[in-house]
């Protein structure tokens, strides 16, 4: 993938956003990729985990608010625990969520679930508390 | 014999879909000497943990079940409290240790409480394994033990919530084995099972059931690969997840078989001579595992 910075990253507001939401230097990510290898989810991603830094380091957040990955995160923290510079990759994932659902945005339609009757409370719950507002 | 009062906060889903692990747990309890008290007025811990740095909103329900317990624990002189669910143990563990060393969180949380007593990190939040392991004794669950699980094949599944992130980790995040030596000390065989610490695909089984299935059909399919008869699990959507996804497997993957999922305070129970249909509840059960246990039953 070719890309053209345009501006400095660390001045950009999205990307301040992000790193005040979640409360980590996103710049801090080396690319060893211990994040995409180790998670279970990662198959479903259009973009995986350490591309999400690589795009955030060059300021990119509109590519990453088109992404399915933060929808897809299951906030697992596997590649929070084995990150070797201690980044907490599920908060930075949390951030990407919110700056959208804090604009009111439904990612989930509580109306439209189905399988209401055998669904466990925290199956609902969490869910709600990721996917809604 | 006088049975030793504990707090216990079962959470929401043990008291509907989740009754089997409920009830089993609160049973299994009270063979080894213990009364697994109810906590009382308590609330939905909310599954999952706000991770933005300002949702302080997140940490309010579990703050105001600590401060529950913390009233209650004055009235039968012991501040610890059990939770068997991953989830609900997880989000009281974390909430606790989250304002304990975030102050001025605290703060905020106490005076938006104003009406409730302060929570000043009072309440020692357990799971039911660690409550095995250090209070009980794994060697006092083996004296209780009347049938043995001999030649039950266990795979022990953790998921993420006991062991991650790592400040509420009850074991080692990458090799645990408390759940091991629990399922050892009932007689069972446990099976080396290399995805014990994967993650189920949790909540997106409301939204993306094709997503959890292919989660299931791989979790399944290597616990029967490396010889198990069953999984054994302590979290309610691990075992939905497991259980009840299997049918999408099945449909996707044809040569997929189906694998039976029971909690690990089931197996315990059984263990300790506890057949009831009452207590086990395997009508909640997708993949019914009466057949492999009926050796025990």
């Amino acid at each position: 993938m070719k890309y053209t910075i345009k501006e400095d990253p660390h001045k950009k507001e999205e990307v301040k956003e992000i790193m005040e939401l979640s409360g980590q230097n996103i710049f801090k990510c080396i690319q060893c990729g211990r994040c995409s290898s180790g998670c279970p989810m990662a198959e479903f991603m259009d973009i995986l985990p350490n591309q999400v830094f690589m795009l955030l380091q060059e300021g990119d957040v509109d590519t990453l608010l088109q992404a399915n990955t933060p929808w897809i995160c299951a906030a697992c923290f596997t590649c929070t625990v084995r990150c070797p510079v201690g980044l907490d990759l599920a908060a930075v994932m949390e951030a990407l969520r919110e700056v959208q659902l804090r604009k009111n945005y439904d990612y989930v339609d509580p109306y439209k679930v189905e399988e209401r009757d055998i669904l466990p409370p925290i199956a609902l719950v969490s869910n709600f508390r990721k996917f809604t507002p | 014999m006088e049975l030793k009062k504990i707090m216990f906060y079962p959470g929401c889903t043990l008291k509907g879909v989740a009754k089997n692990l409920e009830d089993s747990t609160v049973e299994s309890a009270r063979v080894l000497g213990y009364d697994f008290v109810e906590l009382p007025n308590w609330t939905c811990c909310g599954a999952v943990y706000g991770l933005a740095q300002d949702s302080v909103k997140f940490t309010i329900a579990n703050v105001r079940n600590l401060i529950r317990a913390k009233e209650y624990a004055e009235e039968i002189g012991d501040n610890r409290l059990v939770a068997v669910c991953s989830m609900c143990y997880n989000n009281l563990r974390r909430a606790h240790i989250d304002v304990m060393k975030n102050r001025d969180r605290l703060k905020t949380l106490n005076i938006f409480m104003d009406e409730e007593p302060d929570y000043n990190g009072e309440i020692e939040v357990l799971h039911y394994l660690q409550f095995l392991k250090d209070v009980v004794g794994l060697s006092n669950v083996k004296k209780c033990v009347k049938k043995p699980l001999k030649g039950l094949k266990v795979a022990p599944y953790y998921g993420c919530l006991l062991l991650r992130p790592k400040e509420v980790a009850i074991d080692d995040m990458e090799d645990p084995h408390i759940l091991e030596d629990l399922l050892k000390a009932l007689g069972a065989e446990v099976v080396d099972y290399p995805l014990k610490n994967e993650c189920c695909g949790s909540y997106h089984t409301v939204d993306k059931r094709e997503f959890v299935a292919e989660r299931t059909y791989k979790l399944v399919s290597v616990a029967k690969e490396v010889g198990a008869d069953v999984i054994a699990t302590s979290c309610p959507l691990c075992f939905f997840n497991l259980d009840r996804r299997q049918e999408i497997a099945k449909d996707k993957h044809h040569e997929f078989e189906y694998m039976p999922i029971v909690y690990f305070t089931q197996l315990m129970a059984i263990a300790f001579g506890i057949v009831s249909e009452e207590v086990l509840h395997f009508d909640r059960h997708f993949v019914s595992p009466e057949g492999v246990l009926s050796k025990w039953l």
